[in-house]
Order: structure tokens, then sequence, then C-alpha cells
């Protein structure tokens, strides 16, 4: 069977589509279009299972398809703005007040081109509200335009069990109320919702204490520190750790809170090609012989930000190598496991079980709480001198208020659940079935000739449409789909365009 | 071409930089990650609360009463709002799994940024999931590098951060000084009339606190909405202390002056305080609210509030409506040990008589600020012995940019008594006396 985009499948495997890097000496490789570099620097390494990624290019016939599609559209947008400016079309858009009009302008016409004119008409693919747990069917509110995605109405129609593929709910774990949460209930009935104080003060409660634990158990770390968002916990903690005179080499797809995290420290950041060990130890051994631009004095420390899973691309870090760069550059590693916690290893415990490499070699863990334990929250882990730092120091458990007990709770039962802790296999289980399901689905979407990008083991699947047309194409088909309950269940999947990660 | 003995010089010369650059890589040492903290730090050793941190809170073992949690209005333990919590987790369990472009929006979010909007009487609200990052992600999502923002001296931490991610001009002013911001004001016209073209495309904010969270003082609201008109500046106003607080219904510092609400540009608080939940929210016309669903990166980049948090609020907020007499008694309370805690040798109240969060600082400061805070947490020891939880108030010494003087934060509930008041006042009186003589 041969696939539009070239290459053929033999024996349900499809070849001349992936670059496999087996550990031999760098080589480029070009086929199909593809140029992508092995990624060694010629050291012996630890990993020696096949590392099989692929960012496949599209045909040139739909790379110029894509183009026209943007060109057209932003022409259409410079012709219905000159046609709202004149009046003659009405302009749905709220506007500023009247008393002040002779202010400067709150936005900039052009800032918002993009929202008004592309943005507007594809719009009812995001934000669509839900009214059930995000497990593997949900129910989604019906949502119409009158007025070409302007305003929404709900028509008050529940579209029932729609396979969900779009919540990041990689175990399962978000689920409707069932008598296994029933310690979550408990909590909730003593300890209320809130906390209404800063770790610091009196938000420390003895659940903290218990879940902090319970975390460095799970990744098999010294000590662990829990706080309240995910995304808090990247743009409080990485400024307490770096400041001015350090360094900070990032990867280019990094996460907006890590560039938050990185931007608020103070420290100089270099960013170094996507998971490119070469691009990464090129800008060290700068750093480390050159020294600070002009003054030329050593830098005080030197942190890589890197991401366990990627949550746009799909790919995993390459750890090992990374790893091994950081032990001769005497860099600190810190690692964002937001999407690879709970779903990447044999038994859930991320990037490091991935690759068979120690916890400790790490400097810096961190992870969020709400993708596979279905709860809210985050997590740094590593060294019990680290987490004491953080403890005094990081700008959360100063002046943000500490985690909600329930949700607290929820961690605790759902960690106890991967560990096994609670008597059962069911976690391990969980952990297995993603694997596969992964593996199964990545295969047979490539079969079908879909361009897939990313590792595959990774559970973030992205499946790229090129063309902004495409993006409401799809929509459209969602709702027929929907709309036949009788035969089939409607599923639906997320779409995504600038700004969203 | 060179000649065989200049290749060979060359070659030496590429591979003993090669061995030098070898070298520098050996002998380069980074500082330690992290400087080691003394273990008897004040700040490792948290406060321990076994159990709810309600009125009666278990610290460290010890049952005392609550005078450090933001529980103004007493909904941390109240039936209705745990009962409403515990329908949504049946409902909808306890996760959201995704942002709210993602599948993350619930129907309980979009109940609940509508019931805001209609408690605060503006057009739209948008929730957050998390109280620091509220006003952290609003500011940078409107001013931008280039633009002028005029804040207090005394704005908290939060404020702070986005200030600093939105990388525009920073002018501070005199703590609730007019005439100091007037002054700023002024002299921004006059580079305005040197450069009017660059004038015309700077956008001017002034970003105030309802109720300082360091000073306990409220913002004079009138004043600076005639400044605003006079120089064209856009107001942001960060209400977590006074929502819920002020104001015949709780609506805020606006209620509380009576200034139309359509005159403040963006009104965020955080829901952690009053409404004894957590996140926060921004309300304010829909021209401004809109653009944070874009570019509000609390908002887009993360996971939404968990239904059973909105819930909690909904309900709290029904609880706020439907008794509009607590804020007139928590007022009360506020005068009471206010008068009550007047006098202290040694101790100042810094702080409005109407404000529930206040600060005693010392008369006379020692000379280091590590004593000071020693002598202070000496009282709160001793207080804590007799059953009064008091809390420092804590600050990140070397972050804060105009760095508060250390107090002691003392919080009034409607849920305490007067005479347990009269006994918190009595007891801070005695210990105060009895460590700083």
């Amino acid at each position: 069977m041969a696939n539009p985009g070239g290459g053929a499948v033999c024996n349900g495997k499809l070849h001349n589509h992936k670059k496999q890097s087996n550990g031999s000496q760098s080589r480029n490789c070009t086929k199909n279009g593809i140029v992508k570099e092995g990624q060694q620097n010629g050291k012996p390494h630890f990993y020696d299972k096949l590392i099989v990624e692929s960012f496949e290019e599209a045909p040139l016939h739909v790379m110029v398809f894509t183009y026209m599609g943007y060109g057209i559209g932003t022409l259409f947008g410079y012709l219905r703005d000159f046609l709202r400016n004149w009046g003659i079309e009405k302009c749905n858009a709220a506007v500023e007040r009247k008393e002040q009009k002779d202010f400067v302008p709150l936005y900039q016409d052009f800032e918002n081109f993009y929202t008004r004119n592309l943005y507007m008409r594809i719009r009812d693919n995001w934000n669509r509200p839900i009214c059930s747990a995000p497990g593997p069917l949900f129910d989604v509110m019906e949502r119409v335009s009158d007025d070409y995605n302007w305003t929404f109405r709900f028509t008050g129609r529940v579209i029932k069990d729609v396979i969900n593929m779009g919540s990041y709910n990689f175990l399962g774990l978000a689920a409707k109320y069932d008598e296994s949460m029933r310690t979550i209930k408990d909590v909730l009935e003593a300890y209320g919702t809130g906390v209404a104080s800063t770790r610091h003060e009196m938000g420390t409660l003895d659940k903290h204490k218990e879940l902090e634990d319970l975390v460095a158990k799970f990744l098999n770390v010294e000590a662990a520190m829990v706080f309240g968002m995910g995304f808090a916990t990247n743009s409080m903690n990485i400024p307490a750790l770096v400041g001015k005179g350090c360094l900070i080499l990032s990867d280019e797809l990094n996460h907006a809170s890590l560039v938050l995290g990185a931007r608020l420290s103070g420290a100089t950041i270099r960013i170094f090609k996507h998971n490119n060990t070469q691009s990464l130890e090129k800008l060290l051994r700068d750093a480390v012989i050159y020294g600070q631009p002009r003054t030329r004095r050593a830098w005080k420390k030197i942190l890589i930000l890197v991401e366990g899973v990627y949550s746009m691309e799909g790919s995993i870090v390459h750890l090992p190598q990374i790893i091994a760069l950081k032990k001769k550059y005497k860099a600190y590693l810190y690692v964002d496991e937001a999407h690879s916690i709970g779903a990447v290893g044999p038994t859930g415990r991320g990037v490091t079980e991935f690759f068979g490499l120690d916890p400790h070699e790490v400097d810096v863990l961190m992870g969020t709480f709400t993708k596979s334990f279905g709860a809210s929250g985050g997590y740094i882990a590593g060294r019990k001198d680290l987490v004491d730092y953080l403890r005094v120091h990081s700008h959360s458990a100063v002046y943000a208020s500490s985690m909600s007990p329930p949700i607290a709770e929820q961690i605790i039962r759902s960690l106890k659940l991967i560990m096994g802790l609670d008597g059962t296999t069911q976690g391990l289980q969980r952990v297995q079935r993603l694997a596969k399901n992964t593996r199964y689905f990545r295969q047979r979407l490539q079969e079908m000739g879909f361009i897939i990008y990313g590792n595959e083991n990774a559970s973030v699947v992205p499946l790229l449409l090129y063309m902004p047309g495409k993006v409401a194409f799809e929509a459209c088909m969602d709702q027929r789909h929907k709309e036949d309950q009788r035969t089939c269940n409607g599923f639906t999947v997320m779409r995504s365009i600038y700004p969203t990660t | 071409m060179a000649t065989a003995t200049e290749q060979w010089v060359l070659v030496e010369m590429v591979q003993a930089l090669y061995e030098e650059k070898e070298e520098l890589i050996e002998e380069w040492q980074p500082e330690p990650l992290v400087p080691p903290v003394p273990k008897d730090h004040p700040a490792l050793n948290y406060n321990i609360v076994s159990g709810p941190p309600s009125h009666k809170i278990v610290v460290n073992g010890k049952e005392c009463i609550n005078f450090a949690s933001f529980n103004f209005l007493g909904l941390l333990d109240n039936p209705r709002v745990k009962a409403a919590a515990l329908a949504s987790l049946k409902k909808y369990g306890v996760g959201t799994c995704g942002p709210r472009g993602f599948y993350g929006t619930f129907d309980v979010h979009l109940d609940l940024e509508d019931r805001l909007a209609k408690f605060m009487k503006t057009e739209e609200a948008i929730i957050y999931s998390y109280g620091f990052a509220t006003i952290a992600s609003a500011i940078p999502a409107y001013s931008k590098r280039g633009d002028i923002v005029f804040v207090d001296r005394a704005a908290c931490f939060a404020i702070q951060k986005g200030l600093q991610a939105s990388r525009s001009d920073i002018k501070l002013f005199k703590h609730n000084d007019m005439a100091d911001l007037e002054r700023l004001l002024k002299e921004q016209e006059i580079e305005d009339q040197k450069n009017p073209r660059k004038a015309r495309v700077t956008r001017r904010f002034i970003v105030v606190e309802g109720l300082y969270m360091n000073t306990g003082t409220i913002c004079p609201l009138p004043e600076l909405v005639k400044l605003k008109y006079k120089y064209k500046a856009r107001i942001f106003l960060e209400e977590s202390l006074s929502f819920g607080v002020l104001g015949e219904h709780g609506r805020g510092v606006t209620e509380h002056y009576g200034i139309k609400i359509d005159d403040i540009d963006l009104i965020s608080a955080n829901m952690e305080n009053a409404l004894a939940s957590i996140g926060g929210f921004c309300c304010g016309r829909s021209f401004v609210i809109d653009h944070q669903r874009l570019s509000g990166q609390g908002y887009c980049f993360s996971a939404s509030l968990p239904p059973l948090l909105a819930a909690a609020a909904i309900e709290a907020l029904n609880i706020m409506e439907e008794n509009p007499g607590i804020f007139a008694v928590l007022k009360e309370k506020c005068r009471q040990i206010h008068k009550a805690l007047q006098g202290i040798s040694g101790l100042k109240v810094v702080g409005e008589s109407l404000s529930p969060a206040f600060h005693l600082q010392l008369e006379e400061s020692t000379g280091s600020r590590e004593q000071d805070v020693r002598l202070l947490q000496e009282i709160v020891d001793q207080c804590m012995n007799r059953s009064i939880a008091l809390t420092q108030a804590r600050y990140l010494e070397k972050e804060e940019k105009c760095l508060p003087p250390p107090s002691i934060r003392v919080v009034v509930t409607v849920e305490q008594t007067e005479e347990e008041l009269e006994r918190a006042a009595s007891t801070i009186k005695e210990v105060a006396q009895a460590v700083l003589l």
C-alpha cells in the first residue's frame, strides 16, 4: 500500500519515513526532502534502544496551498478592515468607551489583525464547553453562532458520549465520582476547599506534607515540594534558582511557562535547536570557554531547560546524551515532565525511567499533576538541599496560596494507584495499556498516510493539517459525526494554531 | 601555499589551542546549584496545620483561634459551600485535564464568570486557576515594552512580577501620595510634548490596590479617577483584599466610594480570601477582558480551575448576595480590634480601621532587620502558646522592590466573637510588654 506522502508499507512497517538513530557516527541523511542529523557526540552512551522519531516534511503542493490559504485570508482581512473602517460593514467587535476615545488606543491595529480576521473565522473550534468529567467519553454542549463566530449561543442540547481524544487525561484518572474516591469526599468535608494562606504563614497542612513525601517516594528522590499551579511552578521557581550572571540554555520549543520563568530570572538566555545535542554542545563549549559576553568573566552557573515530552511535537528529549553533556561541562539540568510523568516509562515514572537512568542524575525534576493524575498543581523534586532552598526562597511559598486539600487528596490517591500501594495492579495496567494504545494509534495513522510528528512512544500525537481551511473542515465533519449518534459515536480532537500549547 | 614548516606550525597552534580549551573546560567550577540553607532558618520550619484552617485551628498540635488565615467571611468551613463542592465532585471528578482552549472549559466555569460579572455589574469576567497568576498575567497582556506604568510603592509581589514580565517603563510613586503621582504624570506630559509621535502610541497605566496588603491602607480612588481623565491613563485596580469586604454589598472599593465601575478599566481580585476557594478573576468591559482570552499567559497556557473549586466559589457568591449584612458586621469587628490594639507600648498599628488585615510594627526598630524579625517571632510564639494563632508577614527580602518593615499581620474574620477579639488584644498587649521591655 503506497501512501500519498511517498514511501511503502510492507509487513505493517512503514519504511523510509523514519530516521533511526542507533548510536553510530553522525551522518546526515536526506530522503524525500527530510534532513535529519544523527545526534551523537562520539561518546559511548548508555541507551541502546532505537529512538524512533519522525518529523516528516510536507509535500510541496501542500506547502504551496498552505501559504496561499494564509495569503488569501490576509487579503480578505485587509478588505474587511477597509469596509469596516468606512462603515460599509457593521463592526461586531467590542469598542472603546466614548469617554475614553481620545486615550492612546489599548490595542494596536495590527496586533489584533490576526484575531479579528483569521482567528474569528474558525473560533468555534476552541473553548468548547463540556458538561461532564473529561473521561474517555464525555458530553459536549452544543453551541451555534448566528453572526459568524462573533457571539455564541447555547442551544441547550448536549451531545452525549463523544469519544474524547482532546483532553490530557492519559491514565483516565479524571473520571466521575465512584466509591474509590471516597477519601476525597471525606477530605473535602473535613478540610473544606480553600486554604486562605501561604505556605510560609498558615497554609501548610498535614496533607501537603503527606503528599510531598509520597511524591518523593514515587520519583525515587530525596525530597519534593508541591505548588498550587503547574504554570506557576516554573515561572516562580526558575527565578529562585538562577539570577543575573547565570546562563540558561533553553530548548527552542519550550513551553511558555519555562520561557516566562527564564525571563523573570534575569539570567542570560541562549536557545539551542530542538532536541539537537550538537547545537547544545556548541553552546556549552562557547559558554565555558569564553564566559560572559563583554566582561569575559566566568558564568556563575549554567542551567539547561528541557521538557520530557514536548506537547506540540510529540518528541521525547534525548536524555542520555544531554546527561553526558551536562556531566562533562558541569552544567545543571532542569527537566519539565508535565506531559511525561505517569505516561512514559514502564511503570510511569517519567523519562528517566524510560531511558533506564537514575533520577539522581537530573538536578531538578519538575512536573505537573494536571495530566496523568487528574488534579491540578505542580511539583519540584530532587536533592534535599535543593528542596530546602526552594522552601525558603520560592516565590510561590511566600506569596501564593498553597494547594487545596481535596486536590491534594486526589493526587495522593492517584499516586497510590500508580505505585500499587492500594493493593491492586490497576495502576500498572493503565500505564501499560496507555503505551500499547499510543503505539497502535500512531502506527495506524501512519499506515493511513497522515503526517505524524514525534516519537512513537509519546502519547501526544500531532497530526499535521497545514492548511487553515482544513481546520474548519474538520470541525464540520466533527459536527456531522456528532449528530449521527445512532450509528456512530462522534469523536473530537484538538486542533492547534497559534497561540496554543 | 604554505610550506611544510608553516603547515606544521599551524597544526601545532591549533592543537595547542584545542588543548587549552579542554583545560579551560576541566578547570571551570560553577557555583553549587543552591547555596546551603542553615538548619535553623526561620522560614525552613513551617507551621504545620493539622485539619482545616478554619476558625479554631490546630497549629503544631496546639489548638488556637485563627488570626492568621485570610478567611474574612468565614466561608472556609461553611456547610453550603462544602455541599456545592461535593455535588460538583460527584458530577465532574476533580481535574479538568486541559487548558480552557482544549476542552477544559466546563459549564461551571462559564457559570462562575457570568455570576461574577453580574455581581460586580460589569460586562464580562475571566477566571484564572491561581490567585497570584491573575494580576501577574493580566498586566503583561496589555502593557508591553515601551509603555509606561505608574505603580504605588507598596504594591504587592504579584503586581511586581507582572510588571517585570511586561518589560514596560515603571514609575513608582510614594504610597497613596496623589501629589507625587501628579508630579510624575506632569513630567511625562512634558516628555510627550517633546516627542508627540511616540506619545501617540505609548499606553499609560496606573496600577493600584484597593486595600494594600503590605500596609492595610485604602487607595484614594476618586482622586485617581480625576487624574485618569486629566492625563489619559488607564486604571488597573487590584482588589484581592477589598473584594467581599468593602462596600455595602461587598463589591469592593468602587462601591465603597460610589464610583461608576466603568471608570475603572480592569478590576482583578483573587478568590482565595473572601470567597474561600482557589483562583482569581478579572472583570471589566468586554473590550478589555476579551483580550486576555488569547494573550493572558496564565489563562491560555495553564489548566483550568478544577470544577469543584468553581462550584464552591459560586456558592460563596450566593451566600454573599443573600446576607449583605455580614459586611457591616466585619467592619464593626475590625473597628473594635483596631481600637483595642491602640496604645500597646512598643508596637504600633499600621492600617486603617476598616481593613480586616492590618499590621503591627515595632515602634522603634532595633537597627537590624534580623533582630526585629526575631523579636516579633518571639511575640508570635508566645501568643501561640496562649492559643492565639498569629503570623509574621513574610517577604522575600532580596526580591522585593520596596521592602516593608517586619511586622505581625492580624486578620479579622466574621467568625471571631467579641470576647475572642478582646482576649486576643489583651494577650498581645501582655506578650508585647513581656518581650519588648
